[in-house]
């Protein structure tokens, strides 16, 4: 008898203090509908309060880069809150410097949607969208680099600029338990925008890549999530020095095929750098290219001692250097690791490019 | 005297000085070190501790004298206390957290861990050992709500004046001098005792 009132008392106690906490967050936690403006009111959005604004805007279709997925841990989903809010918290001044912090620039994962929010972001991300892909085409370009085409579902279309990156994100698989999404450059034109073609590079136990060359089979669908980045080419008239390692030629391709297609018959060099004759890849594409339009010319360096080749030999940085003299009417692009970045923006500031015209897009 | 027959104000004010729940009794300490850096949080926290501690007093008085008493569940009273203290922790959480996201960032963890402070579930079990009416619970909850604030109030001032005059040497900065200024505190109430008696 005493079991059975005991039992019946404390469940008693636990409905009641369950009505209890859910009259209290109908109270307290309910934030009613809140009104988002983007950039002065080019786009509004209204939505239940009380999630964080990054995800809040990730369910209307914005999304903001983040690499963390929310949890205040990368520092990419960096927006300008100009409005509503509150105060910074110390969970984001780890991430924020001075001129941030003066310019309203705020972590969107921990800001929480409680009232009206005025908001500036970049404009592009307003394009920035989710795609349920379906791989179409996998091709192995050397021993651990592949191109893999993912059609768009029917009747879609995305409208990027050339040299901007998408993000494939892998779902959980095998000993991974969470979503997780790296950045790819797409490496087709935009007038091609039916299918997104990515170049990826094998990263021995990479949590995505692994999923892309080893889970990720033709016929699948998978997710991507873009187009990001500013890393495009500029609109003017010098001379384009472009420098790609790795998977880092993807970008050029997707600029060089917008070229042809727009008549921009601006000079290009693009220098591609690696080790051995089996690291090159869209040789035979790049070289006919050259061939046919003879404002483009493709320089691959080989830094290996393999002799049975006539290209360039050396480190790409010396190929440049000998290739180039002064670089005072050109522009560069560069695109590969980090190590190759700095090495190359050191080499064309030498020869005289003002850094203010290098872009670059490290991984 | 019985303890039926003291006033709840007189029990207020033991449990504020003579009776004082974290300088007489060290319940309540890993907060009262650790959340006392500066004032505002310690009120924040402090004020926290006030409402559920009072709330939970009365509450569990009712509780345990209208339903376990009477249904022979006494044995019950612990688990049933901490579901009554943790429900209105969550409560204040999610208020806090509606008013003031600074106060709620600031006090961080210790906020959901007040669930876990001895200084509550002790003012509910002393309740019971002591045998007060629901009156003298609700003097005795918010007697020892307001001390603990008074106490951890007091630490915050003299920390936060001491960070700016005092020269501490390098090996007893920040906790171990919390704990000696803790210390000096106790004694100094320790001067109260025997003036009321509410036990």
């Amino acid at each position: 008898m005493t079991v059975f009132s005991a039992i019946a008392v404390l469940c008693a106690l636990a409905a009641c203090l369950t009505a209890l906490l859910l009259i209290a967050e109908h109270f307290f936690a309910n934030y009613g509908d809140c009104t988002i403006s983007i950039n002065d009111g080019e786009k509004e959005l209204t939505m239940r309060g009380g999630a964080s604004l990054l995800s809040s805007l990730g369910e209307e279709g914005v999304f903001i880069p983040s690499a963390c997925g929310g949890r205040g841990s990368c520092g990419f989903c960096k927006c300008k809150v100009e409005s509503g809010g509150g105060p910074v918290l110390p969970t984001e001044l780890p991430y924020l410097n001075q001129a941030e912090l003066e310019d309203q620039t705020r972590l969107s994962c921990q800001i929480k949607v409680k009232e009206d929010l005025r908001i500036t972001i970049p404009s592009e991300l307003l394009s920035v969208r989710q795609f349920d892909v379906i791989m179409e085409k996998f091709t192995a370009l050397t021993h651990d680099i592949a191109g893999m085409r993912f059609a768009l579902p029917g009747g879609e279309e995305i409208s990027f600029k050339a040299g901007q990156y998408m993000q494939l994100v892998s779902p959980p698989y095998g000993e991974v338990h969470e979503e997780t999404s790296r950045a790819y450059s797409i490496a087709s034109p935009p007038s091609d925008d039916s299918a997104i073609d990515l170049i990826i590079r094998r990263v021995p136990n990479g949590i995505v890549t692994t999923y892309a060359f080893d889970y990720l089979k033709e016929g699948d669908n998978a997710k991507l999530v873009g187009p990001f980045g500013d890393f495009y080419l500029r609109d003017t008239e010098n001379e384009c020095i472009f420098i790609a390692g790795g998977s880092g030629l993807a970008p050029f391709r997707s600029m060089l095929f917008d070229m042809i297609d727009k008549g921009i018959k601006r000079r290009t060099t693009f220098f591609f750098g690696a080790v051995r004759v089996r690291d090159l890849y869209y040789a035979e594409e790049l070289e006919a290219i050259a061939r046919e339009h003879d404002w483009f010319s493709y320089v691959p360096a080989l830094s290996g001692d393999e002799d049975n080749h006539t290209y360039e030999r050396g480190l790409i940085t010396d190929v440049v250097d000998r290739y180039c003299d002064t670089l005072d009417h050109h522009e560069g692009y560069l695109c590969g690791s980090p190590g190759m970045i700095d090495a190359c923006i050191r080499v064309l500031t030498d020869n005289g490019m003002p850094e203010e015209r290098i872009f670059y897009d490290k991984f | 005297m019985e303890i039926a027959d003291i006033h709840p104000v007189v029990i207020l004010f033991a449990a504020i000085t003579t009776d004082n729940i974290l300088l007489t009794r060290f319940l309540g300490m890993c907060p009262f070190l650790a959340v006392s850096k500066s004032l505002r949080s310690a009120f924040g926290l402090g004020a926290a501790v006030i409402f559920v501690l009072t709330c939970t007093t009365v509450l569990n008085h009712f509780l345990y004298h209208n339903v376990l008493v009477p249904y022979n569940l006494a044995y019950l009273q612990y688990i049933a206390f901490i579901i009554i203290i943790a429900a209105f922790v969550q409560i204040v959480e999610m208020a806090i957290e509606r008013l003031s996201t600074s106060l709620y960032m600031a006090l961080g963890i210790f906020l959901p861990l007040i669930t876990v402070n001895c200084a509550i579930l002790g003012g509910s079990l002393f309740m019971v050992s002591r045998k007060y009416t629901l009156l003298q619970s609700a003097g005795f909850g918010f007697g020892s709500g307001l001390g603990w604030m008074i106490a951890i109030l007091a630490m915050a001032g003299i920390r936060e004046k001491m960070k700016k005059r005092a020269k501490v040497i390098p090996q007893l900065e920040g906790p171990g001098i919390a704990l000696i200024i803790a210390g000096i505190m106790a004694l100094a109430f320790t001067g109260f005792t025997g003036i009321l008696r509410i036990s």
